[in-house]
């Protein structure tokens, strides 16, 4: 046996690598948006596609979201496989009415003959002194559509592996890239991939017994640290990584919240209306007699994304993560 | 005094790299709308189009009265009539070969039947049963769309897409002057000329958006005018003239086909009728102004040239209505039928597998299914 060296590759290198992979095995596999072509992308991640495969398959777009989501839709119908890249979060809203309209639910009116494999990347989330519209997080309109998969990987694996199960997917997958991580790097083989893993399967990152941390996309390490920190206060805490909002992977979170009886759930977005009501309420729905504390949420205040001065006190750090650990003891409260 | 009053302060010089990309005379529309019958052109017109034109024509009007008809009785939930506009209808669908692709919108069913989707098929989505009653892929029509203009960079897209793979396919994307304010409309049109795509843009201008009037809709000259800004050429044509409306868009689409890019089209015609059923016209438009344009029917006009010509008599007439009847017939009979919906297909097309949340819900369906048919429920 071989051993193969190991090389630090960030999360962008691994989208890149997943949108290059995919368009190297399917011809039908084409990237488009705004700047993706000679620019390589505002972040980069499309770098080379253009120069690899040409600008038919990497295609500069005129600056027009709704029309670039409009035009994937005809594109899918003739047999291709569009990935589009949303610049910023929420330069996607003028493509709303293409994605909620049609690509979610041409499957659907169809029935069935005219499915839309269209994977639509976005960059989400603050943290990156963004200024206005540059930093919000969306993913609750889109879990809010039926018909559409949401996906957000929190760590350079998944980022090449979920992407890779995106684009393959016959059905259309908001894939929601924390902006913050794409710098974030991990060691791996450049030359064997991580294995491509299915939509709807969320992961134990690291295993705890005295509550779970439910979380994705950009609040992984945040819990992650919040975890270690946690060690010196006798919390020993569980990780549990979504990676996919929808499908929602009810069962391994439930089977962790019944270990550990408590959970508190993270995430950068709003909390009224946000993604945690919707977990918390599947969580007690589910593990009511399991549960030593109400399922707690940690979240972005319900506010307009604020400015990039003060977006520190906005997004949830450790120290929110470990006050809402504390309030988890619930007896000592009664 | 502004400065623009100025003499001699404002010098018209653009900066030394700029250039004008098109000269935009040759895209601009004609001033009048483009028109065949009743000029000494259509003596020049094949009399077996001509033949084919009225044919469907006199089909297209019995299946609009039709379909108007089974919303009364209940059995369609709406019908936006296409009467007045059956030109507009009909040759959309003739001028395409079978591998283009259409792009309905709502009122377009009649476009849709002419292209030879099942009748009954093509009125699933307004009778209430599922959303696409055929395939889109059989016929090469999209689902009819409901939201305005959202189907036009379909077209756009679906065109680009052939043409990258070598496929000698133009669509044609179907729009109401209402639609054309919709940011879609010049996205597409937009995409289309950047990209040149082998498409054609059919704006049918009845006059009215639900009630709103053409005037209150645009400031353009014409909508066709709008083409220009764009780059592409601009055609405007007289919407009840059916051989005009086969002409003009039989050469946008050897024009698209040929890869000179897209054409917009406006036809220039007139809803008769309502919105829909649902509609009172009564409150937006005097009574003389629909009598006027009943009297540009396009079915009469069609008639005119060809009974002068001698290629029609009563006895053709009455061919033609009795075809049309057998139409109205047919269609009234499968109507009048109750659909079998299955209610577990509510589930069955969502996703290609579906989700664990939906396997729970499909089993409550079923469970709840199960206990109606015992009675118990």
């Amino acid at each position: 046996m071989t051993t193969v060296a190991l090389k630090p590759a960030t999360m962008a290198q691994a989208l890149t690598r997943a949108m290059r992979d995919a368009m190297a095995t399917d011809p039908a596999v084409h990237v488009m948006g705004e700047d993706v072509g000679t620019l390589g992308g505002v972040f980069r991640v499309t770098d080379g596609l253009a120069k690899e495969f040409g600008e038919d398959r990497c295609t500069d777009t005129p600056l027009a979201e709704a029309g670039i989501l409009g035009a994937a839709v005809g594109m899918a119908m003739y047999g291709l496989r569009p990935v589009v890249e949303m610049q910023f979060d929420a330069f996607a809203y003028p493509a709303f009415e293409q994605l909620i309209s049609h690509v979610s639910r041409m499957r659907n009116r169809t029935r069935g003959a005219m499915p839309l494999p269209i994977t639509v990347r976005v960059p989400y989330g603050g943290g990156i002194g963004g200024v206005e519209h540059h930093s919000d997080s969306s993913e609750a309109y889109y879990m809010a559509t039926p018909g559409l998969h949401v996906v957000t990987p929190a760590t350079v694996a998944d980022a090449y592996g979920l992407l890779r199960a995106a684009i393959a997917s016959d059905d259309p997958v908001v894939f929601l890239e924390p902006k913050r991580l794409y710098w974030s790097k991990d060691s791996w083989n450049p030359d064997e991939p991580p294995a491509v893993e299915p939509i709807g399967r969320a992961v134990v990152r690291r295993p705890g017994r005295s509550a779970t941390l439910i979380t994705y996309g950009p609040s992984l390490p945040v819990c992650l640290e919040a975890a270690r920190a946690a060690e010196s206060e006798g919390w020993d805490l569980e990780v549990v990584d979504l990676r996919s909002l929808v499908p929602f992977d009810d069962e391994t979170v439930c089977a962790s919240v019944r270990r550990t009886g408590r959970a508190l759930v993270v995430h950068e977005s709003g909390g009224y209306g946000g993604p945690g009501g919707e977990i918390a309420a599947r969580v007690t729905e589910r593990c009511f007699h399991h549960l030593e504390a109400p399922v707690l949420r940690v979240a972005g205040f319900d506010i307009p994304y604020p400015p990039p001065m003060l977006e520190r006190h906005h997004l949830p750090g450790v120290d929110r993560v470990l006050d809402a650990v504390g309030r988890l003891q619930w007896e000592a409260e009664r | 005094m502004t400065v623009m009053e100025q003499r001699g302060a404002y010098r018209p010089t653009p900066p030394p790299a700029w250039q004008p990309r098109t000269d935009p005379a040759p895209l601009l529309p004609d001033a009048a709308p483009y028109r065949v019958l009743g000029t000494e052109a259509a003596a020049q017109a094949d009399p077996g189009l001509l033949r084919r034109l009225y044919a469907q024509l006199v089909r297209g009007r019995r299946y609009n009265v039709q379909a108007t008809a089974l919303t009364k009785q209940g059995r369609l939930a709406v019908y936006p009539s296409s009467v007045g506009q059956e030109a507009c209808e009909v040759a959309a669908a003739l001028v395409l070969e079978d591998r283009d692709w259409l792009f309905p919108s709502y009122r377009d069913t009649l476009a849709v039947v002419a292209r030879g989707v099942d009748p009954v098929q093509a009125l699933t989505l307004l009778r209430g049963d599922w959303h696409t009653g055929y395939n889109p892929r059989e016929h090469r029509v999209a689902p009819l769309c409901t939201p305005l203009a959202t189907q036009l960079p379909h077209a756009v897209g679906l065109a680009h897409a052939a043409r990258l793979k070598g496929d000698d396919v133009v669509a044609l994307a179907m729009v109401g002057d209402g639609g054309t304010s919709e940011g879609d409309f010049h996205e597409a049109l937009n995409f289309a000329a950047v990209w040149q795509a082998p498409v054609v843009f059919l704006v049918q201008n009845n006059g009215f958006a639900i009630s709103v009037p053409l005037a209150k809709q645009t400031a353009a000259p014409s909508l066709a005018h709008k083409a220009v800004g764009y780059g592409m050429p601009g055609r405007l044509v007289d919407g009840n003239d059916a051989v005009a409306m086969y002409d003009v868009l039989s050469d946008a689409v050897r024009h698209a086909r040929a890869g000179g890019g897209p054409t917009l089209v406006e036809a220039v015609t007139y809803r008769v009728e309502a919105h829909t059923n649902a509609d009172d016209d009564k409150r937006y438009r005097a009574d003389s102004e629909v009598t006027a344009w009943r009297e540009h029917d396009p079915i009469d006009l069609l008639e005119q040239e060809l009974t002068a010509r001698g290629l029609l008599d009563e006895d053709g007439i009455r061919a033609a209505r009795e075809d049309a009847e057998t139409l109205a017939a047919d269609l009234r009979a499968r109507m009048n039928q109750d659909p079998a919906l299955d209610p577990m297909d509510l589930f069955a097309q969502v996703y290609a597998e579906p989700t664990p949340q939906l396997r729970e819900q499909r089993a409550q369906l079923r469970a709840e299914l199960a206990a109606e048919a015992e009675g118990t429920h």
